[in-house]
């Protein structure tokens, strides 16, 4: 589905990616953990197609087209989510405004019939349970006066909705309580199938007790240095980053 | 002879030709004021950027013109019908070429609490109403345009809603200009609001054709004590017009007046608003919103005057410029020594669509009472870039994505109105002015 090539990246002219190698299959959930500052919302933001970023090299495939290539929408009209680490008050938007015009956009660019009021409104409803959504927070302005907890259910809420084939969750557990972050886990578990997939982005095993990863990536310093099964994340939170640096110093020296 | 003075004495020749179509009217009381206002008229001379008040406003392009009184001509209903709210739900006025058209207008017989008819009619019949407000509270020795209006001051809409009368149908005046090029008109509004009433009041400018014409209106409006009002107006005259406007209120004991100001159409146009507290407990919420394209010229001034204690001003402008117009904003709040317990807040914020357009923006606040809560704001900038990455990354083309945000912006001004027509209708302008693809999307919120 998605496949990285040797993806260097920079933001006003510091390189920040440095050589991403990244596969992800359908039906696979790939977890990346690393520490701050290590390039993982950069990875994301340039997936979703920000363009403040500057490609110096490499390949990004998403079912084989090159997505390197297609603006922010079009990729959200093939498929893919991103789930903002910081999502974005829009005052003046509601979120059903919100919602309705991305998926109606995303329906005809599949060639799709747009849905009409009703229809909208049934899917919405069926969609709520998911993630324990309020019909108020619907009409309220899109992220406008939510909690942090709120907002990043209103982004998995979203997701929910608009079906993605592969979804980006940048950190979407930080700041959440268990429960909260139980509700979270539930709505990418019900969403999951076998045929979408999902990069989550977290600094804690926590989650991935709720969301079983298929792969555990460790990303530092722009580079993935260490790729493994979901023991990985197990071995990271009792010994901390500070174990692999030799690995990524053996990696420099090479 | 300067052409300052060669365009004043074109008025004031032409004073006597409208004087002389008075008939008996020229008689009256009253028109010692027009003869008043028409000396003062030749005393003052038409602004220039020297003077403070319109330092950025060029209105020269406006002096190059003498604008002749206008023809009466007959439209029928269909012409306007686009314009207006459905009849059946408002009380109706309408003006063409600044004369009042009876036929077009609909007033229900007996509107228990209400007097509406045009104003000449008023100045005969309901002579101590008028003798009292008219022309008192909008002074004209000190502007020009008002001491015009005040000159040629004839037709126009009179509102008298009588104490404790809540009246329940909104009303709308059309002001609209048909057929002749180089036209002026003063419409010219009197709304007095006597204790403990309430009226809602839309106001309507339009332009039937694409000529260039000047109007040139005053409003006056009493609000008494404990009474409410609201009050829009829209001004959407074709792009090759001038429109200057002054709207004056009176704000008595514990009353409440809200403006909503939407100015879209005219090459130049200036607003002064002016409201007075006088008297303590008053509400007042002067609301404006602006989207100018191509050369046009919008300026805003508005004065809010807390002479008394224990009152509270909004005030909310917001402007969306295109291409190479231009925007004045100016809002002065005075808060005089004893009007302790103020509250008054002022915010104008602008969006800059491209990188020609310029705004000029400038709170003015005078406060000599210590016991007050005043905060002002201005801001001008572009669209939120991570509010329009937000949206592309949900699907939203880049073009939809940014008229969604200014629609967003634009519409919180006029979100407040009361009347679910006016208020939809507005919004629904807004989009379509926005939205230059206009496909399957709903901006508006359901
Ligand atoms: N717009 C920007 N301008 C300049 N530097 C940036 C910008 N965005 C990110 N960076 C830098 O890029 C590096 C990687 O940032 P990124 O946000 O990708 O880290 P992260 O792994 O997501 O960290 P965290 O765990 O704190 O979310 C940091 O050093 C950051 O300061
Ligand atoms: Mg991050």
């Amino acid at each position: 589905m998605l496949e990285i090539k040797n993806l260097r990246v920079a933001i006003e002219g510091k390189e920040i990616l440095k050589g991403i190698n990244l596969t992800v299959n359908k039906g696979e959930i790939h977890a990346i953990m690393g520490p701050n500052g290590s390039g993982k919302s950069t990875l994301a933001q340039v997936l979703a197609g920000r363009d403040e970023y500057e490609i110096l090299e490499g390949e990004i495939l998403f079912e084989g087209k090159n997505l390197i290539e297609m603006a922010p929408e079009v990729r959200a009209r093939e498929g893919v989510f991103l789930a903002f680490q910081y999502p974005i008050e829009i005052p003046g938007v509601s979120n059903t405004n919100l919602l309705k015009n991305a998926l109606n956009e995303i329906r005809k660019y599949r060639g799709l019939e747009p849905l009409d009021a009703m229809e909208f409104l049934t899917l919405v409803k069926s969609k709520m349970p998911i993630v324990e959504m309020r019909q108020e927070l619907l009409s309220r302005s899109v992220n406008e006066a939510f909690s942090g907890g709120e907002k990043k259910k209103n982004e998995i809420f979203q997701m929910a909705v608009l079906e993605p084939k592969l979804a980006i969750l940048d950190e979407t557990d930080s700041g959440l309580d268990i429960d909260a972050l139980r509700v979270v886990a539930n709505g990418v578990n019900s969403i999951k199938t076998n045929d979408n997939a999902f990069i989550v982005v977290t600094h804690y095993q926590r989650l991935l007790d709720y969301i079983i990863p298929d792969f555990v990536h460790v990303l530092q310093n722009g580079k993935i240095i260490k790729s493994g099964t979901k023991e990985l994340a197990l071995e990271l939170e009792e010994k901390g980053y500070d174990w692999l640096k030799e690995i990524e110093e053996e990696l420099a020296t090479k | 002879m300067n052409s300052n003075e060669l365009l004043k004495n074109w008025y004031v020749t032409n004073f006597k030709t409208f004087e002389d179509n008075l008939n008996g009217e020229s008689k009256s009381k009253f028109h010692q004021v027009r003869k008043d206002a028409l000396s003062k008229f030749r005393e003052l001379d038409f602004p220039t950027l020297k003077d403070e008040d319109w330092r950025y406003t060029n209105i020269s392009p406006m002096l190059n013109y003498n604008f002749r009184q206008p023809a009466r001509v007959k439209i029928k209903n269909e012409q306007i019908e686009k314009f207006l709210f459905d009849k059946k739900d408002f009380i109706t006025l309408v003006f063409v070429n600044g004369y009042y058209d009876e036929t077009l207008s609909s007033i229900p017989k007996e509107v228990k609490g209400l007097t509406i008819k045009n104003l000449s009619t008023a100045i005969k019949e309901n002579f101590n109403i008028t003798e009292k407000y008219l022309a008192r509270f909008a002074l004209y020795n000190t502007n020009i345009f008002t001491a015009l209006s005040t000159a040629f001051l004839k037709e126009g809409a009179f509102i008298l809603v009588e104490k404790n009368s809540v009246i329940e149908k909104p009303i709308q005046i059309l002001y609209v200009t048909a057929t002749g090029e180089n036209v002026i008109t003063n419409p010219r509004n009197l709304f007095v609001v006597e204790e403990n009433a309430q009226v809602k009041i839309v106001e309507i400018h339009k332009s039937l054709e694409e000529n260039l014409n000047f109007t040139n209106t005053v409003t006056e409006v009493i609000v008494d004590n404990n009474a409410v009002v609201e009050h829009i107006k829209l001004q959407d005259e074709n792009l090759r017009s001038f429109h200057v406007s002054r709207l004056e209120v009176d704000l008595e004991k514990s009353s409440n007046y809200s403006s909503y100001n939407v100015s879209i159409g005219a090459a130049i146009s200036r607003n002064d608003s002016n409201a007075r507290f006088n008297d303590e407990g008053g509400e007042c919420t002067l609301n404006g919103l602006y989207l100018t394209q191509g050369e046009q010229l919008v300026d805003n001034h508005t004065m809010i005057d807390h002479a008394k204690p224990h009152c509270n001003s909004h005030e909310l402008y917001k402007g969306v410029m295109n291409d190479k117009s231009r925007a004045v904003f100016n809002g002065k709040v005075l808060v005089r020594k004893d009007a302790q317990k103020t509250n008054a807040f002022q915010e104008n914020k602008n969006i800059l669509l491209s990188e020609e357009a310029i705004v000029d923006t400038k709170p003015q606040l005078e406060i000599f009472a210590d016991d007050v809560k005043c905060s002002h704001g201005a801001t001008i900038g572009q669209l939120s870039k991570d509010a329009l990455f937000y949206l592309r990354s949900r699907g939203f083309g880049e073009e939809f994505a940014r008229t969604t945000l200014i629609y967003a912006f634009a519409s919180d001004v006029v979100h407040s109105i009361s009347i679910p027509e006016v208020r939809d209708r507005l919004e629904a302008m807004l989009a379509e002015k926005l939205l230059k693809q206009k496909e399957t999307v709903s901006l508006i919120t359901e």
